[in-house]
């Protein structure tokens, strides 16, 4: 993963009212809840600065209500923030005009909702295509890209169907197929598993992975779901009430919750599964053990090897030794 | 909140009591203060808003200029755009194409035949693939031919294939721009509600001063009457259309013409045909009325045997509309029901348009037979049925056989019923009266329903027209009682019944599509004209909605509290009047709302059968090219109405958010 930020967000406030701008700078930029509230504001996003990196997969958490659809719409200036700035590729996505946006969605973004959205008018084919017909991309040259993606995304044989004749799960293959249309570099999903069932949306999930490492997109996915963001996320950012609580990887929110309300997302995750060795060892770097773990490994695989062994080493991926695991920190770790 | 309830039934009781007193002594306290004003608005405080009108209007024709062009140039240039498809529409299906002026005129091409309307009609039905709809449509195009309606009929039909999409196109565009602007749509929305409710015989003579007598006039005032839902319909399916999908047309990078076009005006086609369909009837609807600035066809001979009293006549011309109505009614509904056909197939050019190119050979074909045999061009005459003796007949069998009974009928309801409600309306002074009605405009919306309802009643007695708005209501007020003790038990029993429910849609939607005129038909042969055939008039009319919103009310409570209330051991009985119809009211008020509103509408046409309301008012306005008078009088009906819709939304809408129903 190279560091360089795809997307930045500076400070964004969103309020919803009349004249919020003008109420924000009278506030010195920084007013806090009771203020906002009790002038008939309703804060969507409160002072969020974040960065995208180039093909991470960045997973926005929150409850219904968190801002976080929100946030991911003034990213794409579906909505637009009250104060802040948002670059993308370093061109600032306030100052473009309507005609360079237009540009923008037409070749660098997609997008997945979470109802589908898809045009109940229009074919499956139709559907795909559509991002590349209103480019004036003329109907042979897009129905051959059209078809590309349909076979990505699994929609074989159903290309003349109507939305209303697929299944939940096929219709967000077509959501996804359309918002791939364009071979965008941002991607945006705003709860695209959430209406599936959970069978579909674990298929889903797994289909999203495969398609992730072919592509290499730069991605921000958003979910109310803690066991989808763990799975999916490369870096999850927690949002409760407008706020960003806590950037960081799934291992960071586990190990170190930046406060109770992280903590109580965390708490019941069968953390054995989620983290990795590294993340317990102890730093002393024994070499006398004769059993050896990868630090990358889960614990709950090697907690065999561990408890019959007493002791092991931790190795790196070039089987350098970096630290050690003894019985009692694991069983201390678990029973935690 | 026990103490307020009590309180504000004490007030509800005296009012009531305060009231009644009132009217039975008015007049004597009036005499008594000396104080005649009291009981009847003196007339030389009435404003003369009818002459500012007529003079305003008359200014505008005569004066007004806007630098390039006057007033008078822009209502030409509007006949005479619209003027040129109905000509082509009018040669296709009834004149032919003529050459040389009036007498001399050589028809240089004929006009579609009877053979080929139908198979137009058989090819349009046919995209419904309703075998039903299909036989229905062929069969009242015959009918036309059978029975001697051909002529008047395609003059009413091109007038309808113009009228209906100009209306529709116009109806989107305006539904578009206010939309898209929310000024706009403040703007608009009023005066959709005013149009809507002010009587057409009102701005039949600002159109008829402007435009002249012809079928352009009739065109005019048709498009103007029927494109109010066109406008409602686009702006509820745009503001409808989910977020989400708006969201994702931007994202897939659509201009904002794009997204209109591509994606939000599409994705509401099924809504928008509904409102297509609404224009459909609405223009219907206009056909006897547009007649009397011009219109001709159907609705001519209509309007021409009723004042002949050529009940025969009437009645065959009356059929022949209705017909048109229903073929055209059930045509437009299917194809907004028609489903989105399932994997197309790349289809050749023929395979595509294969029923269009087979209908265009055969109305040639048709057309060359048509030289050679007469019966391709005109039905023939000695096969034509008449059926105007048979209703003439009928008639008298009726009133010879039948007058005591309808008689005695018709004066047991006047004089036990109607004549009371009549004296109560004319017997409250009216300070009470408006006093009351902004009591009940405070009560149901506070501030701004109470003024609302100050002001327009205020400006009632100031156009002293007091007296005839309280004969309107009372006209009024009697049919919508009798509506509602025939309609909402119905409504209740199609809530309840299945079959019941399947037989009076049935019923209820055949009377929705009949023009208001046709209602008068049958009740003027029966009951002569009168306040009586007026109220038995408008009950038909008015009556579908009761029953309508009733069922619907009753169909659609919540399953899980029908069965909690069977589970606590409710009888059938009790759960139809514990549970259904306290849940229903709300429904059931709109459905009274509608009720009354029809009411308003159908009570100006009843003015043909002489009733001394507003509505005669108003015609007397249009008989005499008097624009004020007709107007006023118009805007004073549609006040009426006004308050009546805002006071019973209002109160059903304080009902559902006290059960937390939406």
């Amino acid at each position: 993963m190279s560091k360089s930020p795809k997307l930045v967000c500076k400070n964004v406030w969103k309020l919803y009212g009349d004249n919020p701008k003008e109420f924000l700078q009278s506030h010195n930029n920084n007013p806090d809840k009771k203020t906002i509230e009790s002038a008939g504001y309703i804060q969507a996003i409160r002072n969020a600065s974040l960065e995208v990196y180039e093909n991470e997969i960045l997973v926005i958490m929150g409850l219904s209500g968190s801002g976080k659809s929100t946030l991911v719409r003034c990213m794409s200036r579906l909505v637009d923030p009250t104060i802040g700035e948002i670059f993308f590729e370093n061109i600032d996505m306030g100052k473009l005009t309507k005609k360079e946006l237009i540009e923008i969605r037409r070749h660098k973004m997609g997008m997945v909702f979470q109802h589908f959205a898809l045009f109940p008018h229009r074919t499956v084919i139709e559907n795909i295509a559509f991002p590349l017909e209103v480019q004036g991309i003329n109907k042979k040259e897009r129905e051959k890209s059209a078809l590309e993606i349909i076979e990505l995304v699994g929609l074989q044989g159903r290309e003349n169907y109507f939305p209303k004749e697929l299944s939940g799960g096929q219709q967000q293959r077509v959501g996804i197929g359309r918002s791939l249309a364009v071979k965008p570099e941002l991607w945006f999903l705003d709860e695209p598993f959430s209406a599936l069932d959970p069978l579909i949306r674990k298929e889903m999930q797994n289909e999203f992975l495969k398609i992730q490492n072919s592509l290499k997109k730069t991605i921000i996915f958003i979910t109310h779901d803690f066991d989808e963001a763990i799975k999916l996320a490369d870096r999850i950012i927690i949002m409760n009430e407008g706020r960003i609580v806590q950037i960081g990887s799934p291992e960071d929110l586990i190990m170190k919750p930046a406060d109770d309300y992280v903590k109580e997302f965390t708490e019941d995750l069968p953390r054995e599964r989620l983290l990795s060795v590294k993340s317990i060892m102890d730093n002393k770097k024994e070499t006398n053990n004769s059993v050896k773990v990868y630090e990358d490994e889960k614990i709950f695989s090697i907690l065999e090897k561990v408890l019959s062994e007493g002791s092991v080493s931790v190795i790196d991926k070039s089987n350098n030794v970096v630290g050690s695991l003894s019985k009692e920190t694991v069983s201390k770790f678990i029973n935690n | 909140m026990q103490k307020k309830k009590i309180s504000n039934k004490i007030i509800f009781i005296s009012l009531t009591i305060v009231t009644f007193l009132l009217y039975w002594y008015g007049k004597e306290i009036a005499n008594y203060f000396d104080s005649k004003w009291l009981v009847k608005y003196p007339k030389h405080y009435s404003f003369p808003f009818a002459i500012y009108t007529t003079s305003f209007v008359k200014w505008l024709i005569n004066e007004a200029n806007f630098w390039l062009f006057t007033f008078n140039d822009l209502t030409r240039f509007f006949a005479w755009i619209i003027e040129q498809p109905y000509n082509v529409v009018l040669a296709i299906f009834s004149k032919g194409i003529l050459k040389g002026q009036g007498q001399d005129a050589i028809q240089i091409m004929e006009p579609l035949s009877w053979i080929s309307v139908v198979g137009i009609f058989f090819t349009l039905a046919l995209y419904t693939r309703d075998k039903f709809l299909i036989i229905l449509v062929v069969l009242s195009i015959v009918y036309l031919a059978v029975f001697d309606q051909w002529q008047s009929s395609m003059i009413t039909l091109s007038s309808i294939i113009i009228a209906v999409p100009i209306g529709v196109v116009l109806g989107i565009l305006l539904g578009i721009l206010s939309y898209k602007s929310k000024i706009l749509e403040k703007i608009i929305t009023p005066i959709l509600d005013l149009m809507q409710t002010v009587p057409v015989f009102a701005y039949l003579v600002p159109i008829l001063v402007m435009f002249g007598f012809g079928p352009v006039s009739a065109l005019i005032a048709t498009i103007i009457y029927a494109m109010p839902p066109m406008v409602r319909t686009t702006l509820l399916a745009l503001n409808n259309i989910d977020p989400q999908l708006k969201e994702s047309g931007l994202m897939s990078g659509c201009t904002e013409r794009q997204l209109m076009w591509k994606v939000l005006i599409p994705v509401s086609k099924p809504t928008l045909l509904i409102g297509v369909n609404q224009v459909i009837m609405l223009s219907l609807n206009m056909v006897i009325i547009a007649s009397m600035i011009g219109a001709g066809g159907l609705g001519y001979d209509v309007l021409a045997s009723l004042r002949r009293l050529d009940i025969g006549g009437g009645i065959e011309s009356g059929i022949a509309i209705v017909v048109i109505a229903i073929a055209l009614d059930r045509l437009s509904q299917s194809f907004a029901n028609l489903p989105t056909l399932s994997k197309k197939t790349q289809q050749t050019f023929y395979n595509k348009y294969k029923k269009i190119i087979l209908l265009i050979l055969y109305i040639i074909g048709i057309y060359i037979l048509g030289t050679f045999f007469t019966f391709f061009k005109l039905f023939p005459k000695e096969l034509m049925i008449n059926t105007s003796l048979f209703w003439e007949e009928l008639v008298k069998y009726i009133n010879i056989n039948y007058f005591d009974n309808l008689e005695s009928f018709k004066i047991t309801l006047l004089t036990f019923f109607m004549l009371p409600i009549k004296k109560f309306f004319l017997g409250i002074p009216w300070p009470w009266f408006i006093f009351i009605i902004t009591i009940i405009g405070w009560y149901f919306g506070k501030l701004k329903l109470a003024s609302l309802c100050l002001l327009m009643s205020i400006f009632i007695v100031t156009t002293g027209l007091w007296e005839k708005a309280m004969i309107t209501l009372y006209l009024c007020g009697s049919s919508v009682i009798i509506a509602s003790i025939i309609g909402i038990p119905l409504g209740v029993w199609a809530g309840l019944n299945d079959r019941a429910n399947k037989i009076l849609t049935a019923f209820i939607d055949t009377l929705q599509t009949l023009p208001s005129f046709v209602y008068l038909i049958p009740v003027v042969m029966l009951f002569r004209v009168g306040d009586f055939t007026a109220m038995i008039a408008v009950i038909l009319y008015a009556l579908a909605p009761a029953v309508r919103y009733t069922a619907h009310g009753v169909r659609n409570i919540n399953n899980q509290i029908v069965e909690a209330a069977l589970i606590s051991g409710c009888s059938q009985r009790q759960l139809l009047f514990k549970i259904k119809l306290p849940l229903a009211l709300p429904e059931i008020l709109l459905g009274i709302n509608q009720t009354i509103m029809l009411a308003l509408s159908m009570l100006v046409i009843t003015a043909l059968v002489g009733t001394r309301d507003l509505g005669q008012e108003v015609y007397i306005g249009l008989t005499k090219a008097d624009i004020g008078r007709g107007l006023v009088a118009g805007l004073c009906v549609a006040f009426i109405s006004i308050i009546a819709d805002r006071i019973i939304k209002a109160g059903s809408n304080k009902l559902k958010n006290k059960y937390g129903i939406k």
